[in-house]
């Protein structure tokens, strides 16, 4: 299994040759930042392909196809005429909170991927709390919505908005509890050590029970989260025509736009962490040369294949069903998710604790 | 100057003579005519990616969701991206018939639509009234109403025609100069100047 | 029949009866009776189907309405000749909104064209046309000068308020009501608004995510067909029909070619009617499975819309070998259809035969099963049958309350009463049974072209119609089931060769009314659900 910290030391060593500590540090830190906004930005133009391609596969159609080849150009496309579209300023809203809305968004996602597991020995930083840290700084992002719901000054923006508060504060317990979960079997929370205690098998296969049912609820709750279908009352169109975000244009609007793809890939990059080993490569115990195989892949592919497959499923929940109603919304949460995911807890410290797994 | 399209020779083009023209006339009005790669860049991204509004009055707005389903297929041009709201959108399918009282809400949505918009007068009731032409409370056609820049005749056009409408209007953004100000906007806001909206008190 | 007659005649001597072509004729000079008459009618004698009141202007004779109505237990057809009290000032006639719910808005809606007043009925607004709007559009003085109502794009008059004629020692004078409360939070649903299926408007009262009140604004796709038909020749009528329920093209233009046939007496022979039924029953498939697609997008489930276009598309095919368009076909023309039948249609019919059952089930499994789709749709918009009826919400819609209201076996017309299916019959009266009904009357429909599509009898396509057609003075009356509903078409000729007055009675104009009513106390979320199971047409509503 290669080691890009190895590379990542290497390359801050070099830097110490030739400049001061302080230097190195805020040259190395500006890199990242530069890295992952660009990653931001081409994974964000990747997804929303990737689900118009989809979504068109859904629906017996073709997809974009015109705009470069194979229509990979249509995103890119999307983007300048998005950037350029006028910024629509309101004449009774709250100028300043309508402004900060989109950012307060934006600013969510792009915290939550510095946690993110990207390869071995990638993440940006490698602190005690990362999976915590993940959950805290993922769910400013319902203030961004909220606020913007509220200083549109638009009776549409605002149910979009409440629907959404109600909703997103709900889902979290469901997410927190199966991280939780998750985290006791895992018996840390830095995001480094939960992928290197995979290292043998996949969560998902030696929490067997408890671990499935986990995944399945943190599934649930991470479309819920992420205002997908089934779960986007929020944004319904047939209701709201576009929910919270009616007001915005030009790129505000675009910044929701990218905000729902990436939350999208933080979900099924915290589901692939979790369940699926992050960056682990899979590993079967007793198969070693079927191990050394797949040590071979590099564990950026592992990652982000993981997270463009569960993706993948979330993209599917949402062209196969319909929406459903606020209250049985809510209802799903709190009278079915809660009571399972509490029991399931349970579950899983009694098999942790009697070595019940694989 | 020729305005390619992809997958379509420029003689398949029915009004070339139109678009030449306008980019004459634009070249006399002085406005230079998309110089320059950044530009062309901008153009080729704005021509491509052009968001409809879901707007639709009557049957034509029927095709217009024939467009969108399997046969005809319009995300393969990249327009199936059907924004609700109107800050979001592009350009307006003036899909059917727009009459008295619609016409106060219709402007509204074309003002709330964001810069650069369109217009599309699809089908004979927004192009002239139609087969309403006598009746006491159709407008007689959009023109008078919004600027219009494509109009797609037939009641209602086929999926096809819709199709080539949007090429077309696809066609015009291209040779757009968009920084220095885009060429119609002249043309738009002396319409506007001429159709204003007085600001009335109703008690 | 003949015992509705005696009936009337003893309970109301003054009244003179007479026989129409669709069923006993009442007229009725002075209207100061009329409500009694009408309680009589109702209660007394069953009639409980308001099909359609038809505003008229006789010129010299004054203004009047003309009500036709149904027994929905024996299948009888009655009208009512009501002559308005009163110059042409202010001519009033006794509202009867409190027998039939949907009178409320068929008095607006002949009170917008006519300015009859209607004394009693709570809500005297007009319907279609702005509040602002002078004269009466179809009075025959009417000034149709663009002139007297330019064209704004300034926004529209709005007022919570709206009038109602009371009488008072012998007066009628003018209240003012409330439509909402002050403190009530009103939220705009339309015109334009991906839900509405068109240019509707609800303005809707709310109570955090419960709806209080429903306020039904329509117009915004008013074109006035009634009055443009009464400048065109009967022939060049005939095309507007495409323009209502634009789904039911066919359907409209057999029901109004059989109105003019009957009316002047011209016989078609058996292939014409067996192809008519044909392309009624495609049409039939075909804008159910448009339904069927926009209601689930409606509720989220953005895909089956494409599943269900895929069908369409195919029936769009065969209408287009024959007719030559995919949506607006003037295909029935009087005396016959357009076209004879392309050489491809048998096989192609049978092609969509063989693949219907497979589409439909398909459906079934897709969304019709889903636990989703059911919390959603169960239990949600009961339409009991007596308010159905009261509504006068036919077709699908009323079929899912249990009224059996279906045209084709109440008053059969061309050959439904020689083929073979059932009227599809379901006793929930909410979302899903209106949804499952429209499903079913798929199958139903595909039965019916099956016993037809291999028995298509020889003979012209068109019989010898004079070129200029003149109807004899007098008046008719037709029903057909549209895809929507019971189409009802009101014909007054005065022997020349364009009508008199045309009164069209749409579906989809009950549809939208009754929404108010079963969405108080439901969810905001359910009204889609609602006006998405009502599959109304705007057009057909506006006309």
């Amino acid at each position: 299994m290669q080691d890009l910290s190895v590379a990542t030391s290497w390359f801050h060593s070099f830097l110490l040759g030739y400049i001061p500590e302080w230097a190195a540090v805020t040259l190395e830190c500006l890199l990242i930042g530069v890295g992952l906004l660009l990653l931001y930005a081409v994974l964000a133009l990747f997804y929303i392909l990737f689900e118009r391609k989809v979504c068109a596969a859904f629906q017996c159609r073709l997809g974009p196809n015109r705009v470069g080849p194979w229509g990979l150009l249509q995103s890119v496309a999307d983007m300048f005429k998005i950037l350029i579209k006028e910024l629509i300023t309101l004449n009774h809203g709250d100028k300043f909170l309508f402004e900060l809305a989109p950012f307060l968004v934006i600013i969510a996602s792009m915290l939550a991927f510095a946690v993110l597991p990207w390869g071995n020995g990638l993440e940006v930083i490698n602190f005690n709390v990362g999976i915590f840290f993940l959950l805290a700084v993922s769910s400013i992002g319902v203030l961004g919505i909220l606020l913007a719901g509220w200083s549109s000054n638009n009776k549409y923006t605002l149910i979009g908005a409440l629907r959404s508060g109600a909703q997103m504060v709900s889902y979290e317990l469901s997410m927190g509890l199966s991280v939780v979960t998750m985290v006791v079997i895992a018996g840390t929370m830095n995001v480094h050590e939960i992928c290197m205690a995979q290292e043998h098998l996949w969560f998902i296969f030696s929490g067997h029970i408890p671990a499935i049912i986990a995944f399945i609820i943190f599934m649930i709750a991470g479309t819920a989260e992420t205002n997908r279908g089934p779960f986007d009352l929020p944004e319904a169109e047939s209701e709201l025509t576009a929910g919270y975000h009616t007001e915005y244009s030009g790129i505000h609007f675009g910044f929701y736009y990218l905000a729902e793809y990436l939350n999208l890939f933080i979900v099924s990059g915290v589901a692939a962490l979790l369940f699926f080993g992050g960056w682990m490569p899979l590993h079967i115990p007793g198969f070693d040369a079927f191990n050394n195989i797949m040590d071979y892949i590099p564990s950026v592919v592992w990652f982000l294949a993981k997270a463009v497959a569960l993706s993948f499923i979330i993209i599917w929940f949402k062209w196969t069903f319909p929406r459903l109603r606020i209250d049985q919304l809510l209802t799903l949460e709190w009278k079915y998710l809660l009571p399972i995911n509490l029991f399931n807890l349970v579950l899983m410290v009694v098999v942790v604790l009697y070595r019940l797994t694989l | 100057m020729e305005v390619t399209t992809k997958g379509m020779p420029y003689e398949a083009w029915k009004d070339n003579e139109y678009i030449e023209k306008l980019v004459q006339e634009l070249r006399d009005n002085g406005t230079n005519v998309v110089v320059g790669s950044l530009d062309k860049l901008i153009n080729w991204g704005r021509s491509n990616s052009i968001w409809p509004l879901t707007f639709a009055t009557s049957c034509c707005g029927i095709e217009f969701v024939s467009l969108g389903a399997a046969r005809y297929d319009m995300a393969r041009f990249g327009w199936e991206v059907a924004r609700a709201s109107p800050r979001q959108a592009d350009f307006m399918m003036v899909a059917g018939t727009i009459v008295h009282r619609m016409v106060p809400v219709f402007r509204r949505l074309y003002d709330q639509l964001a810069e650069p918009k369109y217009v599309i007068a699809c089908g004979s009731c927004a192009i002239s009234g139609g087969p309403f032409k006598k009746s006491y409370c159709v407008a007689m056609g959009i023109e008078d109403i919004v600027p219009v820049d494509v109009f797609v005749p037939g009641c209602p056009p086929r999926p096809e025609a819709m199709i080539y409408g949007i090429m077309q209007l696809s066609r015009k953004i291209k040779v757009e100069k968009f920084f220095g100000g885009v060429n119609r906007k002249k043309s738009q806001e002396e319409f506007l100047a001429s159709h204003p909206i007085q600001e009335t008190t109703h008690e | 029949m003949a015992n509705t007659q005696e009936k009337i005649a003893k309970l109301f001597p003054q009244v003179t009866v007479s026989q129409g072509n669709a069923g006993i004729e009442l007229t009725l000079a002075d209207q100061s009776r009329w409500h009694d008459l009408a309680s009589a009618l109702r209660h007394e004698l069953g009639f409980d189907f308001l099909v359609t009141i038809a505003g008229m202007d006789w010129k010299e004779e004054g203004l009047g309405c003309v009500y036709y109505m149904v027994a929905s237990d024996r299948h009888e057809c009655l009208s009512v000749k009501v002559t308005a009290t009163g110059d042409r000032e202010k001519p009033y006639i006794q509202s009867v909104f409190d027998l039939w719910d949907i009178a409320t808005i068929f008095e607006r809606e002949v009170y917008d064209y006519f300015g009859i007043i209607f004394v009693n009925n709570p809500d005297m607004r007009r319907l279609f046309l702005n509040i602002d709007w002078k004269g009466y559009p179809l009075r025959k003085d009417y000034d149709a000068d663009p002139a007297t109502n330019p064209i704004s794009i300034e926004s529209e008059r709005q007022t919570d308020f709206t009038e109602s004629w009371v009488e008072k020692d012998g007066k009628i004078v003018k209240e003012i009501k409330r439509i909402f409360q002050p403190d009530d939070f009103v939220i705009n649903i339309g015109p334009q608004h991906p839900a509405t299926h068109g240019v509707l408007r609800f303005r809707t009262a709310l109570d955090g995510e419960i709806i209080k009140k429903i306020d039904v604004y329509l117009g915004y796709i008013h074109r006035g067909v009634e009055k443009i038909c009464e400048e065109d020749t009967y022939p060049q009528t005939l095309h507007f029909m495409d323009r209502l329920d634009y789904f039911s093209g066919q359907i409209y233009h057999h029901g109004l070619c059989m109105l003019y046939e009957e009316a002047a007496g011209i016989q078609v022979n058996k292939r014409i009617e067996v192809i008519r039924v044909l392309m009624d029953e495609l049409s039939r498939i075909a804008s159910h499975c448009l339904f069927i697609g926009t209601y689930c997008m409606d509720l989220g489930a953005t895909t089956m819309l494409f599943y269900a276009l895929r069908v369409r598309e195919q029936i769009l095919d065969i209408f287009e070998k024959t007719c030559g368009a995919r949506m607006t076909f003037n295909y029935a023309c009087i005396g016959g259809v357009m076209q004879d039948l392309h050489p491809d249609f048998v096989h192609d019919v049978h092609a969509l035969l063989d693949v219907l059952p497979g589409n439909i089930k398909e459906y079934n499994t897709l969304f019709t099963g889903n636990v989703i789709a059911r919390d959603r749709m169960e239990g949600v918009g009961v339409l009991t049958r007596e308010d159905a009826i009261s509504w006068a919400v036919s077709g699908p819609n009323g079929r899912a309350s249990g009224w059996a209201c279906d045209v084709r076996k109440n008053f059969p017309y061309a050959v439904y009463d020689e083929v073979d299916f059932d009227e599809i019959i379901l006793h929930e009266g909410d979302a899903m049974a209106r949804f499952k009904a429209r499903i079913l009357e798929m199958e139903q429909s595909a039965r019916i072209i099956a016993q037809l599509i291999d028995n298509i009898p020889e003979g012209d396509y068109l019989v010898k119609v004079p070129k200029m057609l003149k109807i004899p003075a007098g008046h008719w009356f037709k029903m057909v089931e549209g895809c929507r509903g019971t189409f009802g078409i009101y014909l007054e000729s005065d022997g020349g060769t364009i009508p008199y007055r045309l009164k069209l009675a749409p579906p989809c104009l009950p549809a939208a009314a009754v929404v108010d009513h079963i969405t108080e106390g439901e969810k905001i979320a359910d009204l889609i659900t609602i006006g998405g199971s009502m599959d109304y047409i705007v057009p057909d509503i506006d006309r």
